[in-house]
């Protein structure tokens, strides 16, 4: 039965489905493959094998009864321990929220639940989600299993390795500056940004509200694509939820023709700074996009470049808002609550000691960058900023249906190369930046392996609000074209745990 | 030392400013369903959003916004066409997320005013802006002497306040209102209460905190061009208490400006039992709220078509009424002034409503029932007696059933539980004695016990005829018609008027 952890998520819906295999024996398998590969890879922050297990039989009796569930039903996914889980803790990867269990579900949990999916268990990334390398957990490192030196990327580390090292077939994550598209891209995997208000935030722990989106990784471009569907659309719990129609995602990864779109190729993110074996791959991605019948032109973005800068603003600026919940009063961590002290030192002294450097770092810069006196220089000049970069897509796509870009300039790094230089864990995410200042559609396809590393590499493809499906349709072109050229999924090439 | 008032007056000018917090009396709370009922069991209307849960998140309460406009529109305020929450960030134990969801350079209704008449004179407050926030939980600091946190053995939290909708109401400086400043506040507030009452919007119950006031106060010397500094008291909880408090700070701060202090900058809190003021915490080391626009709310953008539509199905306003009932009662400006001191309108109106003529119901309830309640320290509205009964007191008075006498033992006999008036007539047996061959009977006596008053009537000496009279009704126990006695009396004696 071990073959069933190398299926598409597809697959497993369909023999599920077919009653040719059960949500149980699909779990297990996936649990057998977790107990095998966890001790090297360590993903996750939280398996608990029985109530797995209890929810796959759970699912196994609904289908029986005959109950009409979606594609995914009875398919395992891992979720990132941001997302609140009822039945399991929920940390967000911070001693402050150590064993804490939500009396409630976030959106994305429920609608995945009630379409049959099983919860495998909760995946590591870096504290609060922010950092590029899984490094920032409060619990431990996750390893890339291309190679377990390296990071798996982050913030959503742990999500972007499972599914790598097959441990599972889906998994959630959350992209706040290219915390979904930098893990899939250095992991090998598709991972998807869906435009800002697509899918709900409700019930994922905030860390830059105006910037968290919740999105999908798998594989293969159609299992992103089925569990994209499967958790987004509107939510009246989520006010910036977007309540509008959307094209299927599904049906555009269905159908990769691409003849005739117009695809802008970013100028800026490229050159200096960018590996060179990231950039050969890439530029032969958009050779292929263009021997697919695509339109490819070069589009200047200038703005894209202040991206960065501005949004180690905003993002700050929010999380020292967001974070100020933790007080040790209502639930989590409390300390030095000794009768003598009074709630003001309680509360000092608990964030002193339940939040990580990266975490502090933040909130310090944020609160810093709202101060009277401050806050036009800062804040203020990066929400303008943002409505210039905004302004710029808006003008690319008058001109191209995508922009691409590389996803990362570089393959995965060494594990504790950037743990001691913030900025050079910040350029991390300098081409993934802009999308999530503008809100609009993003996506990491694998593209080949850089040659001087053999470590993968990613393109990203970039769409406007609400024209999510281009993404998966120029995604699904580019893999079906690479996998005809390598004959399979290029995680073939991984080394085998 | 404070500085008698009269003095104060004489040498410095008061300018006013009032916040004033009304507590919306919408079912829900501001961004979460639970409920708002006054008085349930500590921490039993909460939820994930009001407790602040990580992940949970806010949405706007559309009745709330819609009772801020209303308010906005009868204050004679502009509504702004598009304005945003935002983020007042500070840490205290009550509020659960750490920071408030008000709003700062954006407020939904500003640039109004309000008209208020004073002592005969209009005064018009001009309104800087009216917009919306939530409330905090509610802190009881239990230990210490003051109540207060500072010396508490311990504090515990109810969060069931946490989240009502909550409106500030804030006034441009008011300068010009001389040694009517206390009377000036106080007609403010209760003229702001009236208008709260009349849109149905809020229970504006000062004691139960549905409506707060702080009082902003400061002086300048008569010759001074610049004003001074202010100082804020809070926890002024009546309308009494508005007008003590403002009257306190100009004493205490003539006080100190006369001995060549300097009045410091500073929250001060109001004591109802000495009607004085104490120092909070000063303003110089007040937090900066580190304001910003809230990321997790949409802005409010009302569409003008419906704000008119709210303008145009606004009730009538507390002052319009007034000066169209005084019109209609053809009162004069200082009967009504009492009237609207005492809280008696309302019941004047619903006593002619039930067909009383508005003289007599006015003179009943600014007379003996004004009397009663001043009696049994209550308010007129609190009397066991409603305006219908009253009115049929007036129709029995009216059809000579009753005189005023027998008319006030029928109030009494309402008032003390008996029944209505007609059942209070029929038990105490008070209607006017018509049965002629009664009264005659009477008068027969009284003549014979009072020859010499009736030998002087008789020779023309008709004004003795008022001790016959008397006589009559001592003997009747004021069942007799006075009228009817004297004209039986004088025909027995053989004389006319």
């Amino acid at each position: 039965m071990s073959d069933l952890i190398r299926k598409t998520a597809a697959e497993l819906g369909a023999l599920i489905a077919a009653g040719e295999v059960s949500a149980a024996e699909v779990a297990e398998a996936h649990l057998d493959r977790m107990a095998e590969v966890e001790p090297k890879v360590q993903a996750f922050l939280h398996v608990d094998r029985e109530t797995t297990l209890e929810q796959a039989r759970a699912v196994d009796a609904r289908l029986r009864a005959g109950e009409k569930l979606g594609p995914l039903a009875g398919v395992p996914v891992a979720h990132k321990d941001i997302f609140a889980t009822r039945d399991m803790p929920t940390t967000a990867a911070s001693k402050i929220l150590e064993g804490w269990r939500p009396p409630y579900d976030a959106t994305v949990t429920a609608r995945l639940r009630e379409a049959g999916l099983v919860i495998l268990g909760k995946t590591n990334l870096d504290e609060f989600a922010m950092g590029s390398s899984t490094e920032n957990s409060a619990y431990h490192v996750t390893h890339n299993p291309w190679d377990l030196s390296k990071v798996p990327g982050g913030s959503s580390g742990g999500s972007s390795a499972a599914v790598a090292a097959y441990e599972a077939p889906l998994s959630t994550g959350t992209d706040t500056g290219g915390s979904i598209r930098q893990p899939a891209s250095v992991t090998g995997i598709v991972g998807m940004k869906p435009t800002y208000g697509g899918s709900s935030r409700y019930g994922l722990i905030a860390f830059a509200s105006s910037l968290d989106t919740p999105g999908p990784f798998a594989r293969n471009v159609l299992d992103a694509a089925l569990l994209h569907e499967a958790f987004s659309g509107h939510d009246p719990m989520d006010s910036t939820s977007i309540d509008r129609p959307v094209p299927s995602v599904v049906e555009a990864a269905r159908n990769p023709d691409i003849a005739g779109m117009r695809v802008g190729v970013v100028k800026e993110f490229a050159g200096e700074g960018y590996q060179a074996g990231v950039l050969a791959r890439y530029h032969e991605a958009v050779q292929l996009l263009e021997s697919l019948g695509a339109k490819v032109v070069e589009v200047s973005c200038p703005s894209f470049t202040t991206a960065l800068p501005a949004y180690y603003l905003i993002a700050p600026s929010e999380c020292s808002s967001n974070l100020a919940r933790f007080d040790a009063m209502r639930y989590g961590l409390r300390v030095g609550d000794d009768g003598t002290r009074s709630a003001e030192e309680v509360m000092a002294l608990t964030r002193a000691a339940g939040f990580g450097d990266e975490v502090k770092r933040r909130i310090m810069l944020g609160t810093y960058a709202l101060s009277s006196g401050y806050y036009d220089a800062y804040y203020g000049q990066a929400q303008k900023v943002r409505t210039v970069i905004s302004r710029e897509f808006e003008a690319a796509y008058q001109q191209v249906d995508v922009l691409v870009s590389p996803t990362t300039p570089t393959t995965a790094f060494g594990i504790g190369e950037r743990a001691d230089d913030p900025i050079a864990m910040y350029l991390a995410d300098l081409c993934t930046i802009p999308s999530n200042l503008a809100g609009n559609a993003a996506m990491s396809v694998p593209c080949g392996l850089a040659d001087e590393d053999n470590l993968p590499v990613g393109l990203q493809i970039m769409a406007p609000v609400l024209a999510d499906d281009r993404c998966y349709r120029v995604g699904a072109a580019v893999e079906k074209a690479l996998e005809s050229r390598w004959g399979g999924p290029l995680l073939k090439e991984a080394p085998s745990l | 030392m404070t500085m008698v008032y009269d003095e104060a007056l004489e040498r410095f000018e008061p300018v006013l400013g009032l916040e004033t917090h009304v507590e919306l009396g919408t079912r829900s709370k501001m961004f979460c369903g639970c409920k708002t009922t006054f008085g349930a069991p500590p921490n039993t209307q909460v939820c994930p959003t009001c407790l602040a849960l990580p992940g949970a998140l806010p949405v706007a309460n559309a009745a709330a916004i819609e009772s801020t406009i209303r308010i906005g529109l009868a204050l004679n305020c502009s509504i702004a066409e598009w304005c945003r929450f935002a983020r007042k960030n500070y840490f205290y134990p009550d509020m659960p997320k750490n920071y408030q969801i008000s709003q700062y350079d954006e407020p939904l209704c500003f640039d109004g005013y309000v008209d208020v008449e004073v002592d005969g004179k209009p005064v018009r407050i001009e309104i800087e802006r009216v917009h919306l926030e939530e409330d905090t939980g509610k802190s009881t600091h239990v230990g210490g002497a003051t109540g207060r946190i500072q010396g508490a053995d311990y504090s515990i939290v109810d969060y069931n306040r946490a989240g009502i909708p909550l409106v500030e109401i804030v006034t441009k400086p008011i300068p010009g209102t001389d040694r009517l400043a206390p009377e000036v506040a106080k007609a403010y507030v209760t003229e702001l209460r009236e208008i709260m009452r009349s849109l149905g919007v809020s229970d504006v119950r000062m004691e139960e905190g549905s409506l707060r006031c702080d009082v902003n106060v400061s002086l300048m010397p008569r010759s001074a061009a610049e004003w001074g500094t202010r100082t804020e008291t809070k926890n002024v909880n009546s309308l009494r208490s508005v007008e003590r408090a403002v009257r306190s700070e100009i004493e205490r701060q003539a006080g100190i400006l006369s001995d060549g202090g300097k009045i410091i900058q500073e929250t001060r809190h109001f004591h109802e039992d000495t009607g004085t003021t104490t120092s909070g915490r000063s303003k110089e080391e007040a937090q900066d709220y580190r304001y910003f626009p809230e990321p997790d709310l949409v802005p409010i953008a009302p569409d003008p078509a419906w704000v008119s539509e709210l303008k145009a199905a606004l009730p009538e306003l507390p002052s319009v009424r007034r000066k169209r009932l005084q019109a209609e009662w053809g009162l004069s400006d200082l009967d009504m002034q009492a009237m609207h001191n005492a809280d008696a309108i309302d019941l004047v109106e619903a006593t002619v409503a039930a067909g009383a003529p508005a003289a007599d119901a006015r003179k009943w309830w600014m007379g003996e029932l004004a009397r009663r309640a001043n009696e049994t320290g209550t308010t007129l509205a609190e009397l066991p007696i409603t305006p219908a009964q009253i009115a049929r007191v007036t129709e029995l008075v009216a059809s000579g059933a009753l005189n005023d006498k027998l008319a006030r033992e029928v109030l009494e006999g309402v008032l003390a539980g008996e029944g209505t008036p007609d059942e209070v007539v029929e038990k105490r047996g008070l209607q006017i004695v018509s049965d002629e061959g009664e009264l005659l009977a009477i008068i027969d006596q009284v003549l014979a016990d009072n020859a010499d008053a009736a030998e002087k009537v008789r020779s023309g000496k008709i004004a003795a005829a008022g001790a016959l009279v008397g006589g009559v009704m001592r003997a009747s126990k004021g069942k007799a018609d006075a009228a009817r006695a004297r004209q039986l009396i004088l025909e027995k004696l053989g004389v006319s008027e």
